[in-house]
């Protein structure tokens, strides 16, 4: 098993850059996310950790090995593809044998590899079954199979649960959770959606177009979040911005937005300009009395909460309360923000300004 | 409200569909029938008007189309000891004697030399050039593509004249090899456009899960993706080795003696021994064997090519 460690790494294809200058360091035996939506870079950078693609420039240490350059069969890495790419003219003992063989490994200890794992995968029952006919998961599990049984150091996933329908999912990311868990193998795994990274992984990076926007744990992405595409990108519904023209001094611990003083984190950096005040929906709470009134346009019931849309002066709001608080469309009521979670961004660039909730997780190497 | 749903054909729509089937059928084997059954009639039966249905089989086309016979006198017959086989007999009866093979059966193994090697030959280079144009950022792909495509855009007759001089002076005229090489060219458009659609529909994670699995490229090709295209490949073969097989106008042109294929020969036999057309229609037949047993044989392949990626796997 090993770590990986990225040095500003960078692809074009042409005149479009793909990946620009990411760095970033997984450590060993993490099982680390690369999230972001289509397009923005985190396969490309992921086929370069693997080796299907080379970097235009940067460095790829895989066990303090500089690899960038190295061809896919050196690197002693596996990779599970999203629609599995199981050999289809080979039956599932062939294809889990198949790394070994190319490794010139005597028979008998390929078969006993191959009992091993699919002991693990508890597939042993199909495995002189050919593939074509194997159900969603059995496929997912032949290709894990066929990523485990080399013992490689890292294992690259590239979306590997979005084939399957929703309600196997859950289950094959708890099964792969766990297999990780059991292997304690290095494991860097894309994925778009923002569900999968917060629960499966131990640190996620999460980028768009190209670009590294914030790299840590879970907790601190989703709570303070760098930038307003991490903020708007994770969580569901996404994180509230409500834009206003002001200014903040170092040391304030409130903004004044549209004369209601609205409570933040200790402000670290003086601002003056147009900013953003973020806040979860999950922190706001609804009052009948109170300033920074709103109107109620809607509530979702979703079980144990609900989402109520408020509109307000500064724009429509989700707020996420219990489901036994009455909320009706047309009432009015009062919205209470818990200061202490709010982020204030940089309109114009997007980008978190330093507060003691965020001080020391915004620098993402 | 019908009880048939629209996706299942009424019993009408079947029958009128078998119908035309029969019919087509019908119109285009009747040539075939025709050239099958005159092979197996006698001389005399073969021009008969009308033509005859039922007839008294006979192998007489075949021995004519593999042999050169001579006139004999009736007394210079009567010398000659019995005939000592069942061919030299039905010769006799025609007051002739066998003086010889002919060069039918030379003239067959042309063709299976050069349209099995110039079908092997287009298959191999076309398989190699798909390839790399499917997966490889090649410079000027599309330029590239379209060039190979051009040679087919003129009845390639229409440069016999090039050719056949190029032919001359290289050496080629009335050789396997060049006719190897012209119909190897002739071919390769088809198949690198052929193949390449074939090749694109393979997805690349297969050759990339090889080359994780700590394969060269070159051995991801030939164990991950060969077999892959092996529906693609043989269809192509077929029908590289219907257009070789059948090739006539250069066949007559470029050859005349040591490469001459079937094709420019077998109108030839009806010179021998006034109009002969049972050894014609005898010559025709076994002509048309070789690409037929080749075809059934890979028909299965054949017919999934024809039909490949219109369904999504």
């Amino acid at each position: 098993m090993a770590e990986i460690v990225i040095k500003n790494l960078r692809k074009e294809f042409g005149d479009f850059t793909a990946v620009q200058s990411s760095s970033f360091k997984i450590e060993d035996g993490e099982f680390f996310m690369l999230l972001g939506p289509s397009g923005c870079g985190k396969t490309t950078t992921l086929r370069m950790i693997a080796g299907l693609e080379l970097p235009t420039s940067g460095e790829i240490y895989i066990d303090k090995e500089e690899v960038g350059q190295k061809p896919a069969r050196q690197r002693d890495i596996a990779f599970v593809f999203q629609m599995f790419a199981l050999y289809p003219h080979m039956n599932v003992r062939r294809n889990i044998s198949y790394p070994l063989v190319s490794q010139g490994m005597s028979k008998k200890h390929v078969r006993d590899k191959v009992a091993e794992v699919s002991r693990i995968l508890g597939i042993e029952d199909i495995l002189d079954r050919p593939v074509s006919g194997l159900s969603g998961g059995d496929r997912q599990r032949v290709a894990l199979g066929r990523a485990i049984v080399r013992e490689p150091k890292a294992f690259m996933m590239d979306e590997p649960l979005g084939a399957l329908d929703a309600e196997f999912r859950e289950h094959m990311a708890e099964e792969l959770r766990a297999l990780h868990d059991r292997m304690g193998a290095t494991t860097v795994y894309v994925t778009h959606d923002q569900l999968e990274a917060m629960q499966m992984g131990d640190k996620i990076v999460v980028m768009n177009h190209g670009v590294i926007e914030q790299f840590g744990t879970p907790q601190d992405i989703y709570d303070k979040p760098a930038t307003m595409f991490v903020a708007d990108f994770i969580g569901s519904p996404s994180m509230n911005f409500l834009r206003f023209h002001g200014e903040v001094h170092a040391g304030a611990s409130s903004v004044s937005m549209h004369h209601v003083d609205l409570a933040v984190p200790t402000v670290r950096e003086p601002f003056q300009g147009d900013l953003v005040y973020g806040i979860r929906p999950e922190h706001i709470r609804l009052r009948d009395d109170g300033g920074n009134r709103g109107e109620v346009v809607a509530a979702e019931y979703l079980g144990t909460t609900q989402i109520v849309t408020v509109k307000t002066a500064g724009g429509d709001l989700k707020a996420r309360i219990a489901s036994d608080q009455p909320a009706t469309p047309g009432e009015t009521v009062s919205l209470d923000f818990n200061g202490a979670t709010a982020t204030l961004f940089d309109n114009q660039t997007g980008r978190a300004l330093r507060s003691d909730l965020n001080e020391g997780v915004l620098s993402h190497v | 409200m019908s009880s048939y749903s629209i996706t299942e054909p009424s019993p009408l729509q079947k029958w009128l569909a078998g119908t035309l089937v029969v019919f087509y059928a019908v119109i285009t084997l009747l040539p075939l029938v025709w050239i099958l059954t005159t092979g197996f009639k006698s001389p005399v039966d073969a021009i008969a008007y009308p033509p005859k249905i039922l007839f008294e089989p006979s192998l007489e086309g075949y021995v004519n189309l593999f042999t050169t016979r001579t006139r004999v006198s009736p007394e210079a017959l009567q010398a000659l000891p019995p005939p000592s086989s069942w061919y030299e007999e039905i010769v006799r009866n025609r007051d002739m004697v066998i003086a010889g093979p002919s060069r039918y059966g030379e003239r067959f193994l042309n063709s299976v030399i050069i349209g099995f090697g110039s079908t092997f030959l287009s298959v191999f280079l076309g398989t190699l050039a798909a390839y790399a144009f499917s997966r490889f950022k090649v410079p000027l792909k599309d330029d590239l593509l379209f060039f190979i495509l051009s040679t087919r855009m003129m009845p390639p007759i229409a440069v016999a004249i090039p050719i056949f001089l190029m032919f001359r002076t290289l050496g080629l005229s009335d050789t396997h090899l060049g006719m190897i090489l012209l119909y190897t060219a002739v071919n390769i458009s088809l198949a690198v456009w052929l193949l390449k659609g074939f090749m694109d529909e393979i997805p690349r994670e297969y050759e990339e899960a090889a080359l994780i699995d700590g394969y060269t490229r070159f051995q991801a090709f030939y164990k991950v993706v060969l077999p892959q295209a092996a529906t693609g490949i043989a269809s192509t073969a077929i029908f590289c080795l219907i257009f070789s097989w059948n090739e006539y106008a250069f066949a007559v042109l470029l050859t005349s003696g040591t490469a001459q294929t079937a094709p420019p020969f077998i109108p030839t036999i009806i010179g021998v021994g006034g109009q002969d057309w049972p050894a014609v229609a005898a010559g025709a037949t076994l002509f048309l064997v070789p690409v037929m047993v080749f075809t059934i044989l890979l028909r299965k392949h054949l017919l999934r090519g024809i039909t490949f990626g219109a369904v999504r796997k």
